[in-house]
């Protein structure tokens, strides 16, 4: 009888312990007098500062450059609009090692653009640049996907209304799309956000690693990985902690429904 | 972590196709990956699986209770400390490699001193790994300048020796340090410098059982065979040296 509410139950508790244990041994196998030390260790606040600082760069990117893309790809249909959707979505789904060679291929010193970067003088491989491009370029689908569902959601009528007013379609997307989609925004920004924190493999392949260039935290993690164990979980644990707190704080600002409810 | 998660994916497989030969599972440094890989399906007693990573991060995946039978690495030093962990039986030495600069192949680098020039980007090994530590120790002796002005040029430190030679081939570093046999590996893309005798580091490479190893006596057949078999032929036609 009430067999299939046990089961979902079942379900939902295998899940939370599948997926919060590792979090949590992450806590339990380090005191915090321990990752106060770690963040004493040579490079580890220097890791801290250089993600934050990538991840600050590349979010100011992807805002300026997505959100208008996202609502464009939102309000209006053209032929081969499903093949640009996915072109956009592809890094989605492409393992870190791939994109670091992708980047290779294309922006690095050999790569088809190679050339045409160094002409402009800018150096991104083995710098700071380098990691911001990796960083956008494996962050932008998660922001990009979630304003298009955002913007999708947002009521014709309001836009209708706000054109009937006499807006310009400029001013409605300001004024009427941007305010009333923002729920979704703030949740793809923090999704893209914690990707872009995470990164890892494109950093590595693109960028190299070099403390307070291009070693971020999950870089200087690995580093400590085989030599020191106790410092990689206590850095670890900075990460979660930074990475938890920007998911709570998105759900304290919009509600539980920004992340949780959000179409798409 | 590819190799953590390896080890962890294959506990979960059991006993699959060949039942009748045990499964030995070797875990060995990267630099190893071309010589093993040819020898190893001539290996009778077993059938081997063979993971490659950095000789540290093995290291610390059998500090974290991982269990592969062998752990061959690209130094002693590791495998000494091991086996006073009791974690590895007594480390044998069983080849040796060369440490070199390594350059594209259109490089105009031609030794050492040219390493400290401006504007030359190197790649090395991170301190962590036996590359990287070999790599300080022969800058370390020379002259203090030199040896300033390079690691001045320093822009990444790798935690293999997979990823200098990436930086150099995709043009990315235009020198770095890496073992000789990982120029032959990369073809026609790298060439070697060497470098004079009095800087040379003692590579040597050791490997030994892992304590509490499934196959035990195949695992020290796997470890003998690598200076008297047809792995120790592979290790020389790879570019190794004797021990």
């Amino acid at each position: 009888m009430r067999l299939f509410p046990v089961l979902l139950a079942l379900a939902l508790a295998a899940a939370l312990t599948f997926l919060t244990l590792p979090v949590v041994a992450i806590f339990v196998d380090s005191s915090p007098a321990e990752l106060i030390d770690s963040l004493g260790e040579p490079g580890a606040l220097d890791a801290l500062w250089l993600s934050l600082r990538v991840t600050a760069i590349s979010l100011a990117i992807i805002l300026v450059v997505g959100t208008p893309a996202a609502y464009l790809l939102a309000t209006r249909s053209f032929r081969g609009k499903a093949i640009v959707v996915t072109l956009v979505e592809l890094p989605l789904v492409l393992p870190p090692a791939v994109a670091g060679i992708a980047l290779l291929a294309a922006v690095g010193p050999s790569g088809i653009l190679g050339g045409a970067v160094e002409a402009t003088g800018i150096e991104l491989t083995l710098q700071t640049a380098g990691v911001v491009v990796a960083l956008t370029f494996v962050a932008s689908p998660f922001y990009i996907r979630q304003a298009m569902a955002a913007f999708a959601a947002v009521d014709r009528t309001l836009m209708d209304a706000s054109r009937t007013l006499g807006a310009s379609e400029a001013r409605g997307f300001f004024r009427v799309m941007i305010p009333t989609a923002l729920p979704g925004l703030t949740a793809g920004t923090a999704l893209a956000t914690g990707r872009a924190l995470g990164e890892f493999g494109a950093t590595l392949m693109f960028a190299g690693s070099f403390q307070g260039i291009t070693q971020t935290v999950p870089l200087a993690i690995y580093d400590r990985f085989s030599t020191n164990f106790d410092s990689a979980l206590a850095l670890s644990a900075v990460l979660v902690a930074v990475s938890a707190a920007i998911l709570l704080s998105v759900k304290l600002v919009h509600g539980s429904e920004a992340l949780g409810g959000a179409p798409g | 972590m590819a190799g953590l998660l390896l080890v962890g994916f294959c506990a979960g497989c059991g006993d699959d196709e060949d039942s009748s030969s045990p499964r030995l599972v070797v875990s060995a440094a990267s630099s190893m990956t071309v010589a093993l890989t040819a020898c190893s399906p001539d290996f009778d007693a077993a059938d081997v699986r063979l993971q490659f990573a950095g000789s540290d991060e093995l290291a610390a995946q059998i500090r974290q209770g991982v269990k592969p039978d062998v752990y061959a690495a690209a130094n002693t030093k590791l495998p000494d400390e091991l086996n006073k962990e009791d974690l590895l039986s007594k480390p044998v030495e069983f080849t040796t490699n060369e440490l070199v600069i390594a350059v594209p192949k259109g490089s105009e680098i031609q030794s050492v001193e040219d390493l400290g020039a401006d504007g030359v980007k190197l790649a090395i090994g991170s301190e962590s790994v036996p590359i990287g530590s070999y790599t300080r120790e022969v800058v370390a002796r020379l002259p203090k300048a030199e040896a300033d002005a390079i690691l001045a040029n320093v822009r990444s430190n790798e935690p293999d020796v997979k990823g200098i030679v990436g930086k150099l081939t995709q043009g990315a570093a235009d020198a770095g340090f890496v073992y000789v046999t990982d120029v032959n590996a990369a073809g026609d893309e790298l060439r070697a410098v060497k470098q004079p005798a009095d800087l040379e580091p003692d590579v040597t490479y050791a490997a030994g059982v892992v304590k509490g190893a499934k196959q035990p006596d195949q695992a020290r057949a796997f470890v003998g065979g690598l200076t008297d078999g047809g792995c120790a032929d592979a290790l020389e036609q790879a570019g190794f040296g004797a021990p």
